[in-house]
Order: structure tokens, then C-alpha cells, then sequence
């Protein structure tokens, strides 16, 4: 009798765990089981699967930089900061680095505000450095692989070549140093000098609380069609048009400003997000930089991401099936934009909608404090997980240098 | 870091421009240095005036035609090996033209390869950048298509049908109710069958009226007439209602019964939540105690405020009818309509000019699941008197007498928070006429005195046909309302004349008329 109760409590307590887990936005709408190129790995679980090492670096690369401005924990490049407060406390972390698969390394790069918000990056080379120099002297692990089997979080807008301005990022290409590390950035473009093989591509980080905040009840009809905010000219930077955006934004505006079927404009409506779940399409066209929130947004939201940037790399491409679930539109196909949406079949459109209702699709796009299962910290930790074991050229014969310290401008060379 | 070939040639160049002046000095004496600095200063200015008339910095387009040979070079065998990154190549922008800012493009440009570059890129547009109708359609259809999608995936599960009783008869305002409660019902989203039954036996004029909506009906009739009093009316209502009833439980009808009266206002929302309904439901009323007589409307609204000063009910002085809930959403009571301040001037006979109250409790606010007319249906509650039973001649006032225990009873609408629909009742003087089926035939015979015509008094001269026509226009202050058949007869439609009409001779006719509405004008006069 007590056997039989006790057996009773236990299945009860098992369901209504099991049922909290899951990230609150999931509701009673049909979904389908996302895979992508790597397998149904969604819903893996990194624990057991690596150890990591977390160096401790002195707070001036990480901790002080955040006192002195905690904008950074909201932006869009606070990824780094949570990653960090995430391992901290994961069960993958190991205090014994002998054991460890893979070593992060905790600085914040992206935290030299300018007053408006926007991080500065021309510190972050030499901050980097730095950084490297000190746990290269101090533990043996650095000099070892040369940083084979160390990862970073470089979620500027071209990741570790560490400017804002596309051609400058592409002379200065990525810091030498970090040529054999692993980067976790949020840039993603094929054939681009700052994506290096073997990257982690992240989405940017959008508040959860924030969104969540913001939902409405997910019957109300969505008859917006395609919906956009943001600018199509950065007046302040590129006037005549044509830089910004390579020209894509520009297109958008010029074709289709006076169509009733695209919702598009440059204001600001205190109900985006409302908006957003009550659109069909959502386009997330490139800006200076080929990624944007607004994909983690559309995804949230349930509108379908139609991405105007040639050859980016979306987050977790491996696991997440992107070409099912988004709809890619050439930057020179833009004027035809109506065209082509229009000649998506229904039964396409509402497949996406389904993939899109899948919780773990919308878990995997957030970064939650405190950690859920199949959040973007735990895709990360899958992704390092995939790339184990590590190969025998990883490990560097003792006395050989593949790095060259020296390279790179001289303003890179000076101490932080 | 790699610098291209062309980009080192640039630099290269601006490094000894600037370079220039200084190593010219040395050998050259100072006119010759004053010199080269003014020519650089000319063309420093003559680019500047270059960039403002064209729109953009042409430095780079410049470069980009001097060093064309080694960039197509690089584009047409792409090496992958090569830093063609690097290189700050750009794409023929088409603003070529002075001052314009935005051109057309077809939308070819030189980059061939899926490698990106950066810089400058046109901006394209189509020949005809406006909506084109038919994507615009197609847009629309796929909206349709989702919404539906939406709707059957968080929308009701699956919904039940909705039994529409209404009782009616015919009277001046019966059309103008029942076209309010027939597209009501039309609107719906779920299957519907409207069960109509009319005091004074089913005729043809309520039958023409519901069937042009297209929905499933049943017609019945009874062959009472409907009573002039307000009192008596709801009484036999009651008594269409329960007959509508034993229809239900004789076609054995599965769905939801709900109440239209047919001078009620429902809302689409109504539909939808009556569908939450298991057995017994009761949904909040507004009640629109009607009064013609503005003055009288006045006056009872400040004896209202008198009385609602003098009592300190926690009553509300709405009016509406519904559910009363505890603090834990379940039913304890009714809010019904207050007639005290009313007593003494609401209406008794139906074209009374004062306000018509409700009954204690309206069936409309009452909606109930067909199964508990049904004589044997599972599931069925105790608590539910059995329907054929029912005694009519103990009174049945209010659907509650349907039920043994009416603490049973659903409420909807967040426990009567939410007034899902209107009462009303609005009707026309008793001796009012109306046209019968609201279509003008035979034509009228009125006159109409207007003081200024805006047509010619005098009509063209008709044929000779009808030249028995008297002259009409006699000092041009007068008109007559020509009648149809003479004006087609006048505009040259001969073979018309010998239309449907023929039962009226139209020669006869028009004499007549003319006559007597000549006779009439002198009568007045």
C-alpha cells in the first residue's frame, strides 16, 4: 500500500517536471521534429558528453569592464557575458583542466561602449592579446595546442576580425592569435575572411523576459502579410544608399513602399513584437553586418524569416534546417520579393509555421538566465561536443610554433 | 595582413602625392613647388565639384575603370587560392547619371560568381515598382489559407451546431428584424439550422424572407394570432418557444439551442462561447428598454438616480440580465433588469409610446444543450426535468422551469462579465400598413406636390399612341409622380409595353391616374 503510493507520487512529481521544463511558449499547435545536416540534435544533452575548463582570468577582462558599463548586459552582444555566468555553474565544467576537452576563456571583447550604446572594437585586438599572453604564461594548456582546443565568444559584428566596417574587418582579417581557436560569433557568411572553419555561429542575444512580455494569444489571426521595421538608408553613415545593406534595404523601400501587402516602415511602434506575431513573413535583410535580432525575433514570434543576405551562415546551421524553415531570397531577386512569396504553395507556408511552433526551435534561439535545456548555451556546448574528439594535429609537438605573435598592425602589438 | 595589388597601388599613389611636393621641392625652386601645389589644389576642387554634381565619391569608380584589367582578370578564373577577398572591388553602380539618385536596373551587374563584394551596389528596381493585382490576390488567398489553419488548430476543436429558435409573425417590422437575425446567423462559422415559428399560421411573406438566407430552416406555424398587448405577446412566445422545442426533440437536432429573438442583436462572439456550453448555459443580457417618447426616457432615468441615491444597493443599475458570481466564478443568483422605475409607464400594448420592459428573466439569455429535450440521451443530468412531460398550463416563464435544480446552470461569458448580446423590442403602430412582401405592386397612386421640378414640367411629346394624355404641366407649379409603365412609354421601348403589366391596360390606367390626380390638385386648390 505505501510501495504503491509512494510509486504513485513519484510518477506525479516525474509530469509536472517534465512539463515545466519546457520553455513556457510552447502550446497545444501541431509541430514537427526539426534535423538538420548534423541530425535530430536539437534536443541533445551536453552534459557527459565534455568538460570544460574555465580559466580564471583577473576581473579586469571581464568583471570590471562590466561594472563600469551593465549596458552590455543588454545589447545584443551580451552573449559573451552569459556564456560565461552560464559555465560557471554548468555541470560541464571541470575544475581539473588535465581532463577538460575544450578551455574558455572569459573576456569581454564587446564592452567599450560609445554613449549611444555601440561597441567600440578597437581595444578588443589588443584586449584579446593580452589575454592570451597571460594564460599562456601562466598554464602550460595555451602553448600546448596553440589554442586548438580553446574557444572564445567574439559576437561582434564581424566576430574576431574586430571592426564594424566590412572592408577594414576584411583587411585586418582574424587576429592571428585566434587562428586555431574555436570561435562562438554571430557572424556568418561563406567564403568571408572573418568566418574561419570549424566557427560556431550563434544568434544575437534578445532579452527573453522582454519577449515573452509581449505575446498574444496565438489564435488571433495573422493578416499582416510581410512585415519589416527598421531603416532602409543609414543617412548618418551612407546618404545616398548603396553601401548600406549592399543596396538591399534601398530595393525593399523603393519597390515596395506602396504595396498594401508589405507592412514596411522606419518607426519605432511600441507594439513590434505584437506585430511580429500577428505577420505571416518577416523579412530580415542584411544591414552593415549580414545577421540581425530580428531572426531570433521572427522565430519567437512565429513569422517566417524571410532572409535577404547572400551567403550567410544562420546560427547552428548544422542543426537547424534553415532552408525549411526560412525562405532565402537573393539580394538580386529583391524587386520580385512579392513575386516570390506569393508563389510559395499554402502547404509549404504552414509546414514552416509548424517547424516553427516546435519549442525547441524557439528554445534554441534564446539565451535564458538560468540555463534551459536545448538553449543556445547548451546548441554551443552540443556543437563543441560534435567537433570531439579532438584530431592528433591539434596537439602540437613540443617546441613547434605555428602562431606568429608578431603579426598583425603595430597598434595591435601595444600591451592593454 | 595582405594589402591587394590595387589597393597598394592606391595607397602607394595618395603616399606620393604627398610625397611628391616635398622631393620636386628639393630640385625644383619654389614656383615650381607653388605650382604643383595649385594643380593639386585645381584638381582636389575640380573632383570635389565632380563628386557634388554626380551624388557620390566617383575616386573609386575611377580606379576601378584604370585598373579594369587586372580586376576582370581576377573575376573571370576565380582563384580560390588568391586573396580575392581583399579586394575593394566594386560593381558597376548605375548611377551613371548626373543627379539621379535612384535608377531602373533590369537586374544584371558584373559580380557573376555566389562570392559577395563589399562596396557600392545599385540599387534595383523593377520597371513598374507598384503592386501588381495579382500577387495582391494571391497574398489574400494565402492569408485565407492560414488563418484557417489557425482557427482549426486553436479555435474550437470541434464545434457543435447552433439551433437559431425564433419566434415571429408578420407584422411592419417583422422584415427589418429578421434580416438583422437572418445575417446574424449567416455569419456564424459553425452549422446552423434556424428553427422559425410564426404566430398566425407559416406564410408565405416569412417564408420568402428566410429563405433568401440560404441556411437551413425550419418553418412552423401556429395558428394562434399574436395578442396586442405586450403582456400576452410574451406569453405565446413562450408557448412558440416550447413548440420550437418539441421540434428539436422530435428530429432528435444534436447541437446547442439558443434563443434569437428575432428583434435581438447578437454578436459573433455570442456564437463562440455558447460553444463552451456542457448542458445548461446562461450568458449576460443587455436589455434596451426601449421608450419612444424621449421625455419619458428622461424622466425615468432621474427617478432612477432618485432612487439609486436613496438606496445604497450594491445592485448595479445596469441593464442587464445575467449571471450573479461568487468570488470563486460560480453561480449564485440572476442580475435582472430593474423595472421599479419604470412602474406605471412602460407599455402596455405593443404600439405604445413608452418604455417595453422584460420579462423577469428573457429566454435569449438561456442557452441549453438539444440533448435535454431528447427523450433518452446518455448522459443526460438528473437534474433536468424530463421535456415531453413538461405541463405547459403550470406556467412556464423562464427556461429554468426546464430544470429541476437551477443551481446547475453554466455561466458563460467569464461568469456574465462580458455582454454577449442585446434586447430589444421595437415595434410599429398596430394599424400601420406596409407594402405585403415589401415589393411596390400595383405601382402607387400618390401625388406628390413639389414646389420646383427639376425636370421639364412639360415631358417630350409622345408618339401617337398616347395622345389621349392630358397635358400635364397647368401653370408649372405642380407635378405628377409619373407612374413606370408611362414613362417607358414615353422613351421609345414599344415592345416593353406588352410586359408582365398587361393586366393593367396602360391607356386605361394613365387616364385615371391623370384624372384623379388632377382632381385630386383641384380638390386641394
Amino acid at each position: 500500500m505505501k510501495l504503491s503510493s509512494l510509486v504513485l507520487i513519484f510518477i506525479v512529481c516525474n509530469l509536472t517536471f517534465s512539463t515545466i521544463s519546457a520553455f513556457r511558449l510552447s502550446r497545444s499547435q501541431p509541430t514537427e521534429r526539426i534535423s538538420g545536416s548534423a541530425g535530430d540534435v536539437l534536443e541533445d544533452d551536453p552534459v557527459g558528453r565534455l568538460k570544460v575548463f574555465v580559466y580564471e582570468l583577473p576581473s579586469k577582462y571581464n568583471k570590471k569592464i562590466l561594472q563600469k558599463d551593465p549596458r552590455c548586459l543588454n545589447h545584443m552582444f551580451a552573449a559573451e557575458i552569459y556564456m560565461q555566468r552560464f559555465l560557471l555553474s554548468s555541470p560541464v565544467r571541470t575544475l581539473n583542466p588535465e581532463e577538460a576537452d575544450w578551455f574558455y576563456v572569459p573576456v569581454y571583447t564587446t564592452c567599450d561602449l560609445t554613449p549611444n550604446g555601440l561597441p567600440l572594437p578597437f581595444k578588443s585586438p589588443r584586449m584579446m592579446r593580452s589575454a592570451i599572453q597571460l594564460i599562456a604564461s601562466n598554464w602550460p594548456y595555451w602553448n600546448r595546442t596553440e589554442g586548438a582546443d580553446h574557444f572564445f565568444v567574439v559576437p561582434h559584428d564581424f566576430g574576431a576580425c574586430f571592426h564594424y566596417q566590412e572592408e577594414k574587418a576584411i583587411g585586418r582579417g582574424i587576429l592571428t592569435l585566434l587562428q586555431r581557436a574555436t570561435l562562438v560569433q554571430t557572424f556568418g557568411q561563406r567564403n568571408h575572411v572573418c568566418l574561419k572553419e570549424g566557427s560556431i555561429t550563434v544568434p544575437p542575444y534578445a532579452p527573453p523576459q522582454k519577449m515573452q512580455s509581449h505575446l498574444i494569444p496565438e489564435k488571433t489571426p495573422r493578416s499582416i502579410f510581410v512585415y519589416f521595421r527598421g531603416l532602409f538608408y543609414d543617412v548618418g553613415n551612407d546618404p545616398e544608399g548603396g553601401y548600406y545593406a549592399r543596396g538591399a534595404r534601398a530595393a525593399v523601400w523603393e519597390n515596395f513602399k506602396d504595396n498594401p501587402l508589405f507592412d514596411i516602415s522606419t518607426e519605432h511602434p511600441t507594439t513590434y513584437y505584437e506585430d511580429m506575431q500577428r505577420a505571416i513573413f518577416c523579412l530580415c535583410p542584411l544591414g552593415w553586418a549580414p545577421w540581425s535580432p530580428r531572426l531570433v525575433e521572427a522565430v519567437i514570434f512565429g513569422c517566417i524569416p524571410v532572409i535577404i543576405a547572400d551567403d550567410i551562415v544562420l546560427p547552428f546551421a548544422d542543426a537547424i534546417p534553415w532552408e525549411d524553415i526560412g525562405v532565402f531570397v537573393d539580394e538580386k531577386d529583391v524587386p520580385y520579393l512579392d513575386t516570390i512569396l506569393t508563389s510559395i504553395p499554402p502547404e509549404v507556408i504552414l509546414r514552416k509555421q509548424r517547424l516553427l511552433a516546435n519549442p525547441s526551435m524557439k528554445q534554441a534561439m534564446l539565451f535564458p538566465q538560468p540555463a534551459q535545456p536545448g538553449d543556445a548555451f547548451h546548441q554551443v556546448l552540443n556543437g563543441l561536443a560534435r567537433k570531439l574528439p579532438h584530431e592528433r594535429s591539434v596537439y602540437l609537438r613540443p617546441g613547434e610554433k605555428l602562431l606568429n605573435w608578431t603579426a598583425g598592425p603595430v597598434a595591435d602589438l601595444k600591451p592593454w | 595582413m595582405k594589402l591587394s595589388a590595387l589597393h597598394q597601388s592606391y595607397l602607394n599613389r595618395r603616399s606620393n602625392s604627398f610625397r611628391s611636393p616635398t622631393s620636386v621641392d628639393s630640385s625644383v625652386d619654389g614656383s615650381g613647388k607653388s605650382l604643383i601645389a595649385v594643380f593639386w589644389l585645381i584638381l582636389h576642387c575640380l573632383c570635389c565639384l565632380i563628386s557634388l554634381v554626380l551624388g557620390f565619391r566617383f575616386s573609386r569608380l575611377v580606379f576601378f575603370f584604370l585598373f579594369s584589367t587586372s580586376s576582370t582578370n581576377l573575376y573571370s578564373a576565380p582563384f580560390p587560392d588568391l586573396p580575392v577577398k581583399h579586394l575593394d572591388v566594386h560593381t558597376l553602380g548605375r548611377r551613371l547619371e548626373p543627379g539621379a539618385n535612384l535608377t531602373v536596373a533590369s537586374g544584371t551587374t558584373t559580380t557573376k560568381s555566389s562570392r559577395v563584394v563589399v562596396g557600392r551596389h545599385g540599387i534595383r528596381i523593377r520597371p513598374w515598382p507598384h503592386p501588381n493585382p495579382v500577387e495582391v490576390m494571391k497574398a489574400h488567398q494565402i492569408i485565407e489559407r492560414v488563418q484557417k489553419e489557425q482557427k482549426s488548430v486553436f479555435g474550437m476543436k470541434s464545434s457543435k451546431m447552433v439551433i437559431a429558435v425564433t419566434p415571429t409573425y408578420v407584422r411592419t417590422f417583422q422584415a427589418l428584424h429578421l434580416t438583422g437575425v437572418m445575417h446574424s446567423l449567416m455569419l456564424v462559422p459553425y452549422d446552423l439550422v434556424w428553427v422559425v415559428v410564426e404566430a398566425g399560421g407559416a406564410t408565405n411573406e416569412t417564408a420568402s424572407i428566410i429563405a433568401k438566407s440560404g441556411l437551413r430552416t425550419i418553418h412552423v406555424g401556429i395558428d394562434q394570432r399574436m395578442p396586442n398587448t405586450w403582456e400576452d405577446r410574451s406569453k405565446l412566445e413562450v408557448f412558440m418557444r416550447l413548440q420550437a422545442l418539441r421540434v428539436v426533440r422530435e428530429e432528435k437536432l444534436d447541437g446547442i439551442v439558443m434563443f434569437a429573438d428575432d428583434s435581438n442583436m447578437h454578436s459573433m462572439e455570442f456564437f463562440d462561447e455558447i460553444q463552451n456550453v456542457k448542458w445548461f448555459g446562461t450568458v449576460s443580457l443587455g436589455i434596451l428598454a426601449h421608450s419612444g417618447n424621449a421625455e419619458e426616457m428622461v424622466m425615468s432615468m432621474d427617478k432612477r438616480k432618485e432612487m439609486e441615491k436613496e438606496a445604497e444597493e450594491d445592485s448595479s443599475s445596469l441593464p442587464v440580465q445575467g449571471p450573479a458570481c461568487n468570488s470563486t466564478d460560480q453561480l449564485v443568483g440572476w442580475h435582472i433588469f430593474n423595472t421599479l422605475p419604470y412602474s406605471g409607464k412602460s407599455a402596455v400594448y405593443i404600439d405604445d409610446v413608452a418604455a417595453v420592459l422584460p420579462e423577469k428573466l428573457e429566454w435569449s439569455g438561456f442557452v441549453l444543450n438539444s440533448r435535454l429535450l431528447w427523450e433518452e440521451a446518455e448522459n443526460k443530468p438528473e437534474w433536468v426535468k424530463d421535456f415531453g412531460s413538461l405541463n405547459e398550463n403550470e406556467g412556464v416563464e423562464s427556461p429554468l422551469s426546464l430544470l429541476k435544480d437551477p443551481s446547475m446552470v453554466e455561466p458563460l461569458g467569464s461568469c456574465g462579465r462580458q455582454v454577449l448580446l442585446w434586447w430589444l423590442r421595437v415595434e410599429a403602430r398596430a394599424d400601420s400598413k406596409f407594402p405585403p412582401g415589401w415589393i411596390i405592386d400595383p405601382p402607387l397612386e400618390i401625388t406628390v406636390a413639389a414646389k420646383r421640378t427639376p425636370w421639364p414640367d412639360v415631358p417630350p411629346e409622345p408618339p401617337t399612341k398616347t395622345k389621349d394624355q392630358m397635358p400635364l404641366s397647368q401653370g408649372g407649379n405642380t407635378a405628377v409622380v409619373i407612374p413606370k409603365q408611362q414613362q417607358h412609354s414615353t422613351k421609345i421601348r414599344k415592345p416593353k409595353r406588352r410586359s408582365k403589366r398587361n393586366k393593367h391596360e396602360p391607356k386605361l390606367t394613365d387616364t385615371t391616374q391623370v384624372s384623379s390626380s388632377s382632381s385630386k390638385r383641384q380638390e386641394r386648390n
